[in-house]
């Protein structure tokens, strides 16, 4: 604690800024606290005599979720105190609904600590506050004693119960005690911000677990965009490359075919006097077998290549969000698909995420469940997506088996959102995914 | 011979379209590498086909097709065929349910392939015929539901259906399916009947397939 640390020079102390700065931290955490004091103790009596009614819950969830931005206040006025800031333990939701940012918030250890500092603050600190500025201010009276009894005279003054001080240099005794007074005012306020500031950092702070969870999510998100961006730069790569070497290919493959086919309409055509007009026709058709055969086989390298692409990353996401490219995929699946998703352009995480969840849902929908159809709905309300897939098959689908969506369910957690899969024996098997849309 | 703009970010395609079109007795008047040299080229040269690919700098993501419906919006009569690397029906129905669909293509870049067919798809989008790719229509006229009205044609007709909806005229139809144009015919009226297409409407030939791409699209 800086100022614990400045109290070591204590007559340097008195001489610094340090007192005025603890004088105004307690003063106005004095004011503070009692307000937070009452708000929670309205709160929480309300909360608990209405819990029965439900509306108490409500009534207590607030109390608890208020303490979120008294700790982001109390942290900010910590800088009077404390140079060195404290961290904001939360996650960030930044773009999160109400709704979203409420649950995630309750969940959050912080927030039950910074609970915790609200509690402390009015009975504790606002009260220790209080007693230091109390002592501040009488001795501010007594230091300018002589003032009030020069300004008052005749009427006396007590500065002693029962004992009137004649004039004001008998008062200077007073100014005495008053300096001696604020001195002990000064070291007390220090002592007190001092232990407010070791407090704060305590249960306002990011704990060593947060920031260690808080840097391992951090390192997946990275470990997740960097191997989506090498996607992205291997299906680029094929696109430009190979595959329109492939075209390329075929192309001139087809123009080759044409020419043998010409070459052979002419020899045929010309050389009915000759055996070698017609050899040269009979070569050059089968020739123009054998380029129709490559042909046919570049065509089809290109089909399985462009599968490939698609399965990496499909164009049509990027260009018209995920409805479109659900669509798409409904229309090649081999079992019926209803699609319903009532969804606006999404930031590309969050889409591609949803994207693949489905397609990983419709090809296991397909290969294992015996499905005759299968329904996707999703809905963006309160600044979530939650998608569903529904099939009608026989269920009995063991989620933890497939390294498929155990590895969806690892990029939906990175994204802060939730995969759950429940596939009774005998169906139906529904999988939900819901993911905050703030990407 | 007509006189061709053609727009493609590949410098081997660009090359390999330049040679195919000009062994088709066609000339290219500009080939080009971008969506805005593109629009560039189309208002300097005023040509009588536009051939252009999907995916083109400078954001590689549907810039040729943007371009193509921008096009089309300041000369609604410009033959456009677009290329596309793979077949999506969003793009189709970005494509054919803004406007008109006459003298519009959508082809798989595949079939530059098949040479003569390609050089056909073009000849067929100049003389105002729209042509669809065959995996669009295959994928489209696939029957979903129970009660798509496209579970009520008999797979003949289904078959004349997705021809017809690659712009065959009936007696192309006729020779690829070896029955008599009559026949064809007789299938056609059928096939507008079960779908409830007015048969008098204009270009009726796509008029089916293109009902699907607003159901798609919807």
């Amino acid at each position: 604690m800086a100022v614990w640390r400045a109290l070591r020079l204590p007559l340097r102390f008195l001489g610094s800024w340090w007192p005025l700065r603890c004088w105004a931290y307690l003063g106005s955490g004095f004011v503070l606290g009692y307000g937070v004091l009452c708000a929670l103790a309205l709160l929480l009596g309300l909360g608990v005599l209405l819990a029965v009614a439900g509306i108490g819950l409500v009534l207590l969830a607030g109390a608890l979720a208020g303490a979120v931005p008294l700790g982001e206040l109390e942290r900010r006025r910590l800088r009077w105190a404390e140079p060195e800031p404290v961290a904001d333990p939360h996650t960030s939701l930044a773009g999160a609904g109400a709704g979203a940012w409420l649950r995630t918030r309750l969940r959050e250890r912080a927030t039950w600590r910074e609970f915790g500092y609200a509690l402390l603050f009015g009975p504790v600190f606002g009260a220790a506050g209080f007693g230091v500025l109390a002592l501040l201010a009488l001795s501010l009276l007594l230091v300018v004693a002589p003032v009030i009894v020069w300004a008052l005279a005749p009427e006396p003054v007590m500065l002693i119960p029962g004992e009137a001080v004649a004039g004001p240099l008998e008062a200077l005794g007073g100014t005495a005690v008053g300096l001696a007074g604020l001195v002990l005012a000064a070291y007390a306020a220090a002592l007190v911000t001092g232990a407010q500031v070791k407090t704060a950092r305590v249960l306002l702070g990011p704990r060593e677990e947060d920031a260690r969870v808080l840097e391992l999510t951090r390192s997946r998100v990275r470990l997740v965009e960097a191997f989506e961006a090498e996607r992205r730069r291997i299906e680029r790569d094929l696109h430009d490359g190979a595959q329109q070497q492939l075209v390329a290919l075929s192309m001139t493959l087809g123009l080759a075919e044409l020419e043998l086919r010409r070459a052979a309409g002419a020899e045929g055509a010309g050389g009915t006097t000759g055996a070698d007009g017609a050899d040269g026709a009979t070569r050059a058709d089968g020739a123009a077998v054998l380029v129709r055969r490559a042909r046919e086989e570049a065509k089809l390298a290109l089909a399985q290549l462009r599968d490939l692409v698609r399965g990496m990353h499909p164009q049509v996401l990027t260009d018209h969000g995920l409805a479109a490219a659900v669509a798409e995929v409904a229309l090649r699946h081999p079992v019926p698909v209803t699609v319903d998703l009532q969804v606006p352009r999404l930031p590309e995480p969050v889409e591609v995420t949803a994207y693949f969840t489905v397609t990983e849902a419709l090809a296991n929908a397909a290969k294992h469940s015996g499905a005759s159809r299968v329904a996707v709905a999703g809905r963006v309300e309160g600044g979530r997506l939650t998608l569903t897939v529904t099939d009608d098959g026989r269920g009995g689908a063991d989620p933890g088996a497939g390294a498929g969506l155990a590895g969806l369910a690892d990029r939906v957690a990175m994204l802060r959102g939730r995969l759950t899969v429940s596939s009774p024996v005998g169906g139906p098997t529904r999988l939900r995914v819901e993911v905050p849309c703030s990407g | 011979m007509l006189r061709v703009i053609l727009a493609e970010d590949s410098v081997l395609l660009r090359a390999g379209l330049t040679e195919l079109l000009g062994l088709g007795g066609h000339r290219v008047l500009a080939a080009v590498g971008d969506a805005p040299a593109l629009l560039r080229a189309v208002e300097a040269e005023r040509p009588d086909v536009v051939v252009t690919d999907v995916r083109m700098p400078p954001g590689l993501r549907d810039e040729g097709l943007r371009a193509a419906l921008a096009l089309r919006s300041r000369d609604p009569g410009l033959p456009v065929l677009v290329l596309s690397q793979y077949v999506a029906t969003a793009y189709a129905t970005q494509l054919f349910t803004g406007g008109s669909a006459a003298g519009l293509g959508y082809l798989l870049k595949d079939r530059v392939g098949e040479v003569e067919e390609f050089l056909d798809a073009v000849r067929r989008v100049h003389g105002g015929q729209t042509v669809i790719d065959p995996e669009v229509v295959r994928v489209l006229l696939a029957p979903r539901r129970a009660d798509d009205p496209l579970a009520r044609l008999t797979p003949r007709e289904r078959e004349v259906l997705a021809l017809m909806a690659e712009g065959l005229n009936n007696q192309a139809l006729a020779a690829r399916l070896f029955v008599t144009e009559a026949s064809v015919v007789k299938h056609a009226g059928s096939i507008f009947t079960k779908l409830e297409l007015d048969p008098t409407e204009g270009n009726r030939r796509v008029l089916a397939v293109l009902a699907h791409l607003r159901g798609a699209g919807a």
